[in-house]
């Protein structure tokens, strides 16, 4: 029934639209930040008891209100599935979509949509019980492996298992919680997710310690941020909000030494915080944009840590995610 | 000599009856509008005098009636091509692509259960959409059948004087009519899946049907050659039994003599067949599944999926079917059913001959849209996993092409379309239950 409203609202979006999409306009007068998030993955977006959100989607969410609201709890969280993501971005029921969502091509071109960059490199990967002495994702010939539906996993895992010649049999479920409760209850031999997910999803199922990853990842999958077609103002905001938090993590510049960076003569750090030049002006933003998105909600690094790295319950390694100066390939343009 | 009519013609007072009264309003409402369309040419019966004067022509209420169902219609037209010109301009400026050229590009994914050639490298979105669109009728048709057959038993009982049964089947209505859907479709599949064991443990039966909670897996029939004659020897039985009920019923008619129908029915159906299967030398093969590594391989294999909505829809549905079923066999006198009684038929033949056909003329209208229904509810299947057309095609395919638009126009014609079938192929059958006037 949702996924019926959300395209009828697509349908009266795309009649009625006006001619230019001002999205930040749209934002400042609401006083609100829409954003698309998962709502169902620990680590990345999902609320708590209290319903509090919390993940690194959802702390880039928070950025993108710091940096344009002043405040990094002005945002509204729009839980979606994997399948109705895109049209609640289409129909602009969301402003921004921050929902682990891997960049490609068609994605990029065929459905009116921009990709701002990359805030989680991750691959797709397998969860068996540990009964089936499976080591290798080689050995899943003839296997029934569970998977969630509207992902690029559906299709990489049919690739997997057509380029290596072996029997696949596909169960695929409308969402993830529905997709792990029938591998634990074994209607699957294995589930299969991107590699961040499997680490969250493990601590769901009923027995942690009976389930392994296995070793392979059998894809690319950039994850990253969705702004609709056409709004290139809106497109620079979030963009650079993203720059800003893991330039921030460069220069060293976190929620402690924000005071320091203040007082700072480095002229890197001095353009960041917007003590020299009008960068924010230039986005349509004020002075101190980036130096918001610091005090209100912290740096790249220390975002990763807070939701998905040793501070939290996933422990995921950094490994691709590090910056390009610590071995890992993150890297973003200066502000200058 | 007569007697053998009685229970055919039993059902005939009640059309004689209702058919004048039937007749009457109808004339009627003829008489009416064949005045109303006269009406010019009448005027020359009336005096002169009487006649009012011409109105000018936009005072002419049909004139008037004319010109405001003419301007509904521009507006609505315009309102249309309006919103379709628009999207399809807006859709362009953001650069979402549009058309149905996706239709012939590779599909790339994977569908659990397919009853025609389908692979994930091969075929294309337009496959895809076959596929789902013949497990959405598969699971319909079949759930139709379902349905209507534990439906018919359940309306019944609820009628019953077993106390008891009258009961259980009252009970039965409640519960599972006042629950909603998805939440029974959800308690079918949770229950399919954890009563049954693990792959591993499955239940054998005899080494060739195996259960499990990844489904059920029966031997595939292998056809050998000469198997042709055992399908021809099936179909000249069904013939010959059709054929052969055409007589018995004319003989019953002229003579009042019945004749053993079900039993030469069986034997022409089943025995015959049976025959030449086994003069031919027992033409038939069984692939039978085999337990592999992972999974049970070869054999045919029904999914718990599959199975869970099944149940769920046939179950939901058989309850509002029992309503209808009921409904229609309180509608019919009870006087009918103590003539019957007092012409000495037995309670089986009373419902069966009088009860029941009467009943059908009330029953068949709502028994159509529970139909509708039942083949609407299908598309909950995306809840648990059933490849149905609106998991497969409004699911994967659009998400991964993003052609909201189309792909949501399409779905709602196939459904318009199996709907208007459905609701087309009962109207017909409505026709011959329906009171005949004479």
């Amino acid at each position: 029934m949702k996924r019926f409203t959300t395209v009828l609202a697509l349908l009266l979006a795309i009649a009625a639209q006006s001619a230019s999409a001002q999205t930040l306009k749209a934002v400042k007068d609401r006083g609100m930040l829409n954003c698309g998030s998962n709502g169902t993955l620990a680590g990345f977006g999902l609320p708590d008891a209290q319903g509090k959100w919390t993940g690194l989607d959802v702390d880039f969410c928070k950025a993108i209100a710091a940096a344009v609201l002043n405040d990094a709890e002005k945002v509204k969280f729009v839980p979606l599935s994997a399948k109705d993501r895109f049209t609640a971005l289409q129909s602009g029921e969301i402003d921004v979509l921050a929902r682990n969502t891997t960049w490609t091509s068609s994605r990029d071109t065929s459905l009116g949509l921009n990709f701002i960059g990359v805030n989680y490199y991750d691959g797709q990967g397998f969860m068996v019980r540990k009964a089936l002495k499976v080591n290798s994702a080689l050995e899943l010939n003839g296997a029934a492996v569970c998977v969630q539906q509207g992902t690029t996993t559906e299709l990489n895992l049919a690739d997997f298992f057509g380029a290596h010649k072996m029997q696949l049999k596909t169960v695929t479920f409308a969402t993830s919680n529905e997709a792990v409760k029938a591998y634990d209850a074994g209607r699957c031999d294995a589930y299969t997710t991107d590699a961040s997910a499997l680490y969250a999803e493990r601590l769901r199922v009923a027995n942690l310690n009976d389930h392994i990853i296995l070793p392979e990842i059998i894809s690319k999958e950039p994850l990253g941020p969705v702004v609709r077609h056409g709004d290139d103002q809106w497109f620079d905001i979030v963009k650079w909000t993203l720059f800003a938090m893991i330039d921030a993590e460069e220069l060293n510049i976190s929620q402690k030494t924000l005071d320091e960076a203040l007082k700072s003569t480095n002229p890197e750090i001095k353009r960041f915080v917007g003590t020299e030049g009008n960068f924010g002006e230039q986005l349509g933003l004020t002075k101190d944009w980036a130096v918001r998105i610091v005090k209100l909600v912290g740096n790249y690094g220390e975002s990763f840590e807070r939701n998905v790295g040793q501070g939290s319950p996933l422990k995921i390694e950094r490994g691709l995610n590090k910056l390009w100066t610590k071995g890992g390939i993150q890297y973003a343009p200066p502000i200058r | 000599m007569d007697q053998g009519r009685h229970p055919v013609r039993a059902a005939d007072p009640l059309t004689e009856a209702a058919g004048p009264r039937v007749r009457g309003p109808r004339q009627f409402v003829g008489g009416n509008r064949r005045r109303k369309c006269d009406e010019g040419e009448m005027s020359t019966d009336l005096p002169a005098t009487s006649r009012p004067a011409p109105v000018v022509f936009y005072n002419d209420p049909r004139v008037r009636s004319i010109a405001y169902q003419v301007a509904l219609f521009a507006v609505v037209a315009f309102l249309v091509y309006a919103a379709a010109s628009n999207a399809i301009e807006n859709l362009a400026r953001a650069r979402i692509a549009s058309g149905f050229g996706f239709w012939n590009n590779v599909a790339g994914f994977d569908i659990s259960q397919t009853l025609i050639e389908y692979s994930s490298r091969g075929s294309t979105y337009g496959r895809a959409f076959w596929v789902g669109l013949l497990n959405t009728l598969l699971v319909a048709g079949i759930g139709i059948i379902l349905a209507t057959v534990l439906g018919f038993i359940v309306g019944i009982s609820r009628l019953s004087s077993n106390w008891l049964l009258a009961k259980i089947a009252g009970c039965y209505v409640e519960i599972i009519r006042n629950l909603p859907l998805l939440l029974q479709l959800l308690f079918w599949y949770n229950a399919v899946l954890k009563a049954f064991p693990d792959i591993r443990e499955s239940i054998a039966i005899g080494g060739t049907v195996f259960i499990n909670n990844r489904g059920l897996f029966l031997p595939t029939p292998i056809f050998k050659s000469g198997f042709g004659s055992v399908e021809a020897a099936l179909l000249a039985g069904i013939l010959g039994a059709i054929v052969f009920r055409i007589w018995a019923r004319r003989r019953q008619e002229h003579t009042g003599r019945q004749a053993p129908v079900l039993l030469v029915t069986l034997a022409l159906v089943i025995g015959l067949p049976l025959a030449v299967f086994f003069l031919a030398g027992l033409p038939l093969g069984f692939e039978f599944p085999q337990a592999g590594r992972f999974n049970i391989s070869g054999g045919t294999e029904v999914l718990p999926e599959f199975v869970a909505l099944l149940f769920g829809l046939s179950i939901y549905t058989a309850a509002f079917i029992a309503e209808v079923v009921r409904a229609g066999i309180l509608a019919v006198a009870q006087g009918q059913t103590e003539a019957a009684y007092s012409l000495g038929l037995r309670q089986g033949l009373t419902l069966r001959l009088i009860v029941v056909p009467q009943a059908m003329r009330v029953i068949i209208p709502p028994l159509t849209s529970q139909y509708l229904n039942l083949t609407k509810n299908s598309s909950l299947a995306v809840a648990i996993g059933y490849p149905d057309l609106v998991q497969v095609f409004t699911g994967t395919v659009l998400n991964q092409t993003g052609q909201a638009v189309e792909v949501v126009a399409i779905t709602m014609l196939v459904y318009l379309v199996i709907s208007l079938t459905t609701s087309l192929l009962m109207n017909i059958y409505n026709r011959r239950v329906a009171l005949t006037e004479r």
